[in-house]
């Protein structure tokens, strides 16, 4: 719905390589999000990380990025320098990773990096920064002490907090989590997702969260893109997903194994 | 149902530093011939080291250990049949392949080592048992994707036939599409070969999908075993 509620917008969105007459890798693909919870989903290859890369204007070289239109807001992120760039990502724009390890500083403590980040983005006094970390750290379920500690001295879930908590700290319009529960245990992986939406809700910021589990997103965002080889395939309401008639949305649905699954062949999307 | 493995009395510590950390303490456990059994629990539970004292890799434990015929002997490697009966494939099918051997090169090794004939050709028909085509032969672990990867190492673990199959995290590296495809070649195996098969996973779905019995493991100990029917509701 790219209407004036979207707080972002992409038109016609195309990634390639440098080689000639190689297929684009992500290949005309446009969507909106506004303040709600969008889920784009696919397999491996599809080019869901490219697509948040590109928006980000982080395509990894020697891949170039052009869209039809690229929009965050009344901004053109193609027209943007390094300087603006870097004033938008992390306040009003910003990225979960999958892995909170390789995202945090490994040689600097938790609250010297929430403090960064306030610090980069406001002019804000010490006790200002530090009244608005301890509330981000208990609305995610944190204690203060983690402030002290250093990365490597944080379980898995508790890192993927402390960087939700970066990365809302500036109050952002749009969060983009790329696969930001694949590298926690199968028992977190839903509470990550619940703490991240509802923080998102709480702070009217949209979300467009990546991810090749369909079911999972599914319960927790209201629209889902499947992605694959490059194009958006289906664009459905994540209550209507179940009921999805395109082949590719109905063997994603049905892919995850459990115990009724037992003696049967799992789906497998053949395109030919 | 004859028992392919029998576990009684085993023990085993971890020496970290002055004082042993003892993991296994009179740890029983019996699978029975042809049977998929599973093994699930969180991280740190022991899974992984039980699976891999059964592949003889870790040899520094205590008790009775007898697979098939043949009794195992603490610190002592494996010997003659049981290195070709017992066959693993591990989490990251990146990391269990050498990066500048080629896809023929890691499948007609085992073959030559066994004195195999025909290594060549036998090392082309396993690659097309587990869906790949034979232009891939040529191709390094690095140009093929986790999926293809994976199929790889199975292929591997199938070419000097063995009877008991150790899967440690077959899944867990791929995404839900891929894990799908190497489920169905692993429920096809199971089929078509007569194997036994221990798989490791902490994914309650993926040991539901597959197994015939499956044992709860938490810190080291076998806390319940589940059968078929706890296993449906999964």
């Amino acid at each position: 719905m790219p209407d004036e509620a979207s707080k972002l917008l992409v038109r016609e969105l195309t990634v390639r390589s440098a080689a000639p007459g190689e297929r684009a890798l992500v290949d005309g693909v446009s969507f909106a999000v506004g303040t709600e919870r969008v889920a784009l989903v696919g397999e491996s290859g599809s080019g869901k990380s490219l697509t948040a890369r590109a928006i980000l204007g982080l395509p990894s070289p020697p891949l170039t990025a052009v869209a039809a239109e690229l929009r965050f807001g009344a901004i053109d992120l193609q027209d943007l320098d390094a300087r603006a760039w870097a004033a938008l990502r992390g306040s009003r724009l910003s990225l979960v990773l999958q892995d909170p390890r390789r995202s945090l500083n490994p040689v600097l403590t938790v609250g010297w990096q929430l403090h960064e980040a306030l610090q980069l983005h406001g002019r804000y006094s010490r006790a200002e920064r530090l009244e608005r970390i301890e509330a981000m750290l208990h609305s995610a379920g944190l204690a203060p002490s983690v402030l002290s500690l250093y990365p490597q001295q944080l379980s898995g879930g508790m890192g993927q907090r402390v960087v939700l908590a970066m990365m809302l700290l500036n109050g952002p319009g749009l969060l983009i989590a790329d696969e930001p529960t694949s590298a926690l245990d199968v028992s977190l992986r839903d509470q990550v997702l619940e703490l991240m939406c509802g923080l998102v809700s709480a702070h009217g910021t949209g979300l467009l969260l990546i991810s090749h589990d369909l079911q999972q997103v599914a319960r927790h965002c209201d629209r889902v893109l499947i992605m694959y080889r490059g194009r958006i395939v289906d664009t459905c309401p994540a209550a209507a997903l179940p009921l999805s008639t395109h082949p590719y949305t109905r063997t994603l649905w049905s892919s995850r194994p459990n115990g009724r699954t037992y003696g049967t062949e799992l789906p497998v999307f053949d395109p030919t | 149902m004859s028992a392919d493995i029998a576990i009684e009395e085993l023990h085993f510590s971890f020496n970290a530093g002055e004082r042993p950390v003892t993991l296994f303490d009179k740890l029983k456990l019996t699978v029975g011939r042809g049977e998929t059994f599973g093994i699930l629990g969180p991280s740190g539970c022991g899974k992984s080291t039980l699976l891999r004292i059964i592949a003889g890799v870790q040899r520094h434990w205590s008790g009775r250990i007898r697979l098939f015929e043949h009794a195992i002997v603490p610190g002592a490697r494996f010997k003659g049949a049981l290195r070709c009966e017992i066959q693993m494939v591990f989490q990251d099918p990146y990391a269990s392949l050498h990066p500048l051997h080629t896809v023929e090169r890691a499948l007609t090794e085992p073959l030559v080592v066994h004195g195999v004939a025909d290594a060549g050709t036998v090392a082309l028909e396993r690659l097309q048992e587990v869906g790949l085509s034979a232009h891939l032969a040529r191709r390094y672990p690095r140009e093929l994707s986790g999926g293809q990867r994976q199929r790889v190492a199975i292929a591997r673990a199938l070419l000097l036939g063995p009877r008991l199959l150790l899967l440690d995290e077959p899944t867990s590296a791929l995404d839900l599409s891929a894990q799908a495809e190497i489920l169905n070649l692993l429920n096809r195996l199971k089929r078509s070969h007569d194997m036994t098969l221990i798989l490791v996973s902490h994914d309650r779905g993926v040991i539901a999908h597959l197994c015939d019995r499956a044992a709860v493991m938490q810190g080291g100990r076998i806390e319940k075993i589940l059968h078929r029917s706890e296993l449906s509701q999964v």
